[in-house]
């Protein structure tokens, strides 16, 4: 069996960790957006500087 | 531990992203992410679509880690049975520990993304989906009782109530009824496959009402259950949720189902073994699209509301 720089099994390593990467990235995006809609939303609101302190 | 004690004997151990998605049962998870959907617009209150979209996604991902945990565990129960041999675990692409850790960081994460974009009562109910659906129904049910697939599928009926809260942040009564929609749904559903797919169960040892109580008993049961739907599923038809679309197919569709119950009821196994079991392979099939056109009809409803179409 000739010996191939590049194995099946190093395309599919590949494929996974891409889909990783993309799913992480995904996720971080999604993370922003919802921090986002929670900050902007009527119902929210900072807290006192008081309250920081304590 | 029958799921720690399985081994992999294949030499293919390099699974692809597919391979891990596959853990996650993606059927099981469309249906999760459908209804959750359906609670969630069916409910009064109206939702962010960032914040809906987050939350139907992590229902939709701790759903896929419980698939996950049961996967782990059922690995010696889906390598005997046709139906689930080529799962990734006995298939002999993913280790039964890859899925262990799987499953439970992605329950971790699910739960806490969940409480984060929504509320805490509908992350608690989540947990408490994949609890019960990992350690009540696949560790101890399962393998122990003819129960197991009416007491499992509370599991698989938690979804449009998580919805539901995620809206709302509270628990009432339209909850409960789509809750009760599918877990009464399940066990006809379940039995109708057990009785058409009958060596696959007796072979992995899972004791299915089937094996328990005998065909006929299950044919009694799936009748009862269904008389049962008919009432809930009509009668929700007159709540919150409801209205003249979602009547109308709630009572052709029960109508029809009732139809399919008293059929397989009426029958016994050497009339079924003739024709291959076609009333009950019918009844299976009406059973998915059944559960599916509920859902879709309440769906309707709520998206009519607003134009004043839908609702009472």
């Amino acid at each position: 069996m000739a010996l191939k720089v590049e194995h099946e099994i190093h395309q599919r390593r590949k494929g996974r960790n891409v889909g990783v990467g993309l799913m992480l990235g995904m996720f971080v995006v999604l993370v922003l957006a919802l921090t986002f809609t929670k900050i902007t939303s009527g119902d929210f609101e900072l807290p006192k500087a008081n309250e920081i302190a304590q | 531990m029958p799921g720690a004690s399985y081994t992999v004997t294949s030499k293919e151990t390099e699974a692809s992203l597919g391979d891990y998605f596959a853990l996650l049962k993606p059927r099981v998870m469309s249906l999760v992410i459908f209804t959750a959907f359906v609670g969630m617009l069916a409910a009064p209150i109206s939702v962010h679509p960032v914040v809906g979209f987050a939350s139907i996604l992590f229902i939709a991902v701790g759903a896929g880690a419980s698939g996950a945990l049961n996967m782990w565990w059922d690995a010696d129960m889906d390598a005997v049975m046709k139906r689930t041999a080529k799962r990734p675990i006995p298939a002999g692409k993913v280790q039964p520990g890859e899925a262990l850790y799987l499953g439970a960081a992605l329950s971790g994460m699910a739960v806490m993304m969940l409480a984060l974009s929504s509320n805490l009562l509908a992350a608690g109910l989540l947990a408490f989906t994949i609890f019960f659906y990992a350690v009540i129904y696949t560790m101890w049910l399962k393998r122990s009782t003819s129960q197991n697939i009416v007491i499992g599928g509370a599991a698989g009926a938690f979804p449009p109530l998580i919805g539901w809260v995620v809206a709302t942040g509270s628990m009432s009564i339209e909850g409960w009824l789509m809750f009760a929609l599918i877990f009464i749904w399940t066990p006809p559903h379940f039995w109708a496959l057990a009785l058409f797919m009958r060596s696959d169960y007796d072979d992995a040892g899972v004791p299915m009402m089937t094996v328990t109580h005998g065909r006929p008993s299950t044919r009694r049961h799936i009748l009862g259950y269904t008389i049962v739907l008919f009432i809930l599923a009509v009668g929700t038809g007159f709540t919150s949720i409801g209205g003249p679309i979602y009547l109308l197919s709630a009572v052709i569709l029960n109508m029809l189902f009732l139809k399919g119950a008293y059929d397989i009821w009426s029958r016994d196994e050497n009339i079924s073994e003739t024709d291959n079991y076609a009333a009950e392979r019918k009844f299976f099939k009406l059973s998915l699209l059944y559960l599916f056109l509920h859902f879709g009809a309440i769906l309707a409803e709520a998206l009519l509301r607003p134009w004043g179409l839908g609702g009472w």
